[in-house]
């Protein structure tokens, strides 16, 4: 079995991107499944469901995403396995641009969104810099300039990455993706295997669930900013 | 071992300026003495590099691509298109298109057909430089070449600039610092200069006049499609333009040609307007999602041209006066 990381700010079409290119993937004969991350709650299982994918989804509630899919991405795995699919794929939301979901040998995808302005590309971490393909959609609804810019930034911040356009609403461009969906290659199991980059760190008293402010209840990782002028007054 | 490796971190910076953009935008404070790349990378500690998202070989794997493809983008200019060509597929029935149609540089070839026969796709088929992948099993030679897949996606070596009707600019800048900011990233030497040339191309296309301070989410519709032909005539690197349609209202469609075909492009619209389609070249007709056939602009259709220009200058004429409030009560004068 195929396993492939799709991972992707929230409403950048992650989901019409997936389902566009799995129109391809069921056409050429493969059986395709999801496994959908999401952190509150999702009503995507049922476009999926609708058109015959299996799915499984994994809220992660209170728990950072990417840790949590981490924590489960070997059971889904294993599920993927039960339903005989060709191919798995994992959907997941990166919620603070510095989320690191992809995984050594595994084919990573990071969807991105023309309409978040072109200096997005810049702003997102592991997710995109570490990718080995980057979808750009709502490319159609953006002038040609901010596209070709757009294009350019992601080329800046993924160098060794194959980008393409992908309208998740006609499925131009869902073609081409789904032959490098295709292209994947094999994941037998996921035991020892790394990640590509830590995860963002955690573990604050705030991640264990305090919620008073100040200093006397911060123990443990806890970062501080630095104030220019409280330097230069600090300076002897 | 790495090219830059051994490289001191001053002199990529210098010639580089990539690097640098890079640099900070993981958030690393741009080193300020001669180490090489690799020392300073050794130097970084674990927490640095935690925030920065990237491992050491990463980052130096990385910067070893940058460079790359900067320097692939700046040869990828000098790459030709002198001729495309399109074979034929089938239409919506399956049966098939025996056609091998030849769409040179400077050419103007317009599409037309009824809504929904498949204008969109031969576009779409085009833009993704087909290769018997899609719905209609058409292939896209380039120089009568089958094109690499560096060609088919390589995003910012893009082959296909596409000019749609329902275009929205995201950005809130000035005319001048949009149009800037597209010559930065197509490497253009002086970008300022550039970018004044393409404005003043885009007023001489529009009716309306506007001023490179305004900003581009204020353009009306037709100084918008004025500035984006300009700017793709001028400034895009794509040889091949597919445009939907030019609206009546606000830009002169004949300089809009004129201006695309000066570039050596191959320019295809896809249209229904007469005016349009009769002062491309050729024109390809749609039907059943197939070419039904390809029309080569007679003398008569030349000569009918020129009637109905005049007709649309008329009709203009009407326009303008409508807008400056007066009463259009005079006898209509035809052109005959």
């Amino acid at each position: 079995m195929q396993l492939i990381t799709v991972a992707g700010s929230p409403s950048v079409g992650k989901t019409s991107v997936i389902l566009r290119s799995c129109e391809q993937l069921m056409r050429s004969g493969l059986r395709v499944g999801i496994a959908k991350f999401d952190s509150l709650s999702t009503s995507d299982d049922q476009l999926y469901r609708q058109r015959g994918i299996p799915v499984v989804t994994g809220l992660a509630g209170s728990l950072c995403p990417d840790h949590y899919f981490v924590s489960n991405v070997e059971e889904c795995l294993a599920w993927g396995r039960r339903q005989g699919l060709d191919l798995l794929i994992s959907e997941s939301a990166g919620l603070c641009n510095r989320c690191s979901p992809h995984i050594e040998g595994v084919l990573a995808v990071c969807v991105v969104d023309a309409l978040a302005g072109v200096h997005t590309p810049k702003k997102i971490g592991p997710m995109l810099r570490l990718a080995d393909l980057v979808v750009i959609t709502k490319g159609d609804i953006v002038s040609q300039v901010e596209r070709e810019v757009f294009a350019y930034h992601v080329r800046l911040a993924n160098p060794a990455a194959r980008a393409l356009f992908c309208n998740g609403i006609t499925g131009q461009g869902a073609l081409e993706l789904a032959a490098t969906l295709r292209a994947a290659p094999a994941t037998p199991q996921l035991e020892g295997v790394r990640l590509r980059f830590p995860m963002p760190a955690a573990v604050c008293p705030y991640c264990v669930g305090e919620t008073a402010i100040g200093e006397t209840h911060q123990r443990g990782n806890v970062k501080k900013m630095r104030f220019a002028d409280l330097a230069t007054a600090e300076a002897p | 071992m790495s090219r830059f490796a051994t490289t001191p971190i001053q002199q990529l910076l210098h010639s580089y300026p990539c690097v640098e953009e890079f640099i900070a935008a993981i958030g690393l404070a741009t080193p300020s003495d001669g180490r090489p790349l690799q020392e300073w990378l050794t130097r970084l500690s674990d927490e640095e590099l935690l925030d920065a998202g990237m491992e050491r070989g990463q980052i130096l794997n990385h910067v070893e691509r940058l460079i790359a493809e900067v320097e692939a983008m700046a040869d990828g200019a000098a790459e030709k298109v002198t001729h495309i060509t399109l074979l034929g597929g089938h239409d919506k029935s399956g049966r098939p298109e025996a056609l091998e149609l030849t769409l040179r540089a400077g050419e103007v070839v317009c599409v037309v057909g009824p809504t929904g026969s498949g204008k969109s796709r031969l576009l779409a088929d085009i833009e993704c430089l087909a290769q018997g992948d899609t719905p209609t099993g058409r292939r896209v030679l380039i120089n009568g070449e089958v094109p690499s897949d560096e060609r088919r996606y390589g995003l910012d070596r893009k082959l296909v600039a596409q000019l749609s009707q329902n275009m929205n600019f995201v950005v809130d800048l000035s005319v001048r610092e949009f149009i800037t900011m597209h010559a930065h990233c197509r490497q253009v030497g002086d970008a300022e200069t550039t970018a004044e040339q393409v404005i003043a191309y885009a007023n001489r296309l529009t009716g309306e006049q506007f001023s490179p301070e305004v900003s581009v989410t204020q353009l009306s519709g037709g100084q918008t499609r004025a500035l984006m032909i300009a700017d793709a005539a001028l400034l895009s690197a794509s040889p091949v333009v597919l445009i939907d349609e030019i609206e009546n209202a606000g830009v002169d469609r004949k300089r809009a040609l004129e201006l695309l075909v000066g570039g050596e492009k191959v320019v295809i619209i896809s249209t229904h307007d007469p005016l349009l389609a009769l002062r491309g070249d050729r024109r390809i007709v749609i039907r059943n999602g197939g070419i039904a056939a390809v029309l080569e602009t007679s003398a008569a259709e030349r000569y009918n041209l020129a009637q109905l220009e005049a007709v649309d200058a008329a009709v203009m004429t009407i326009r303008d006066q409508l807008r400056r409030g007066l009463r259009i009560e005079e006898a209509i004068r035809w052109p005959t």
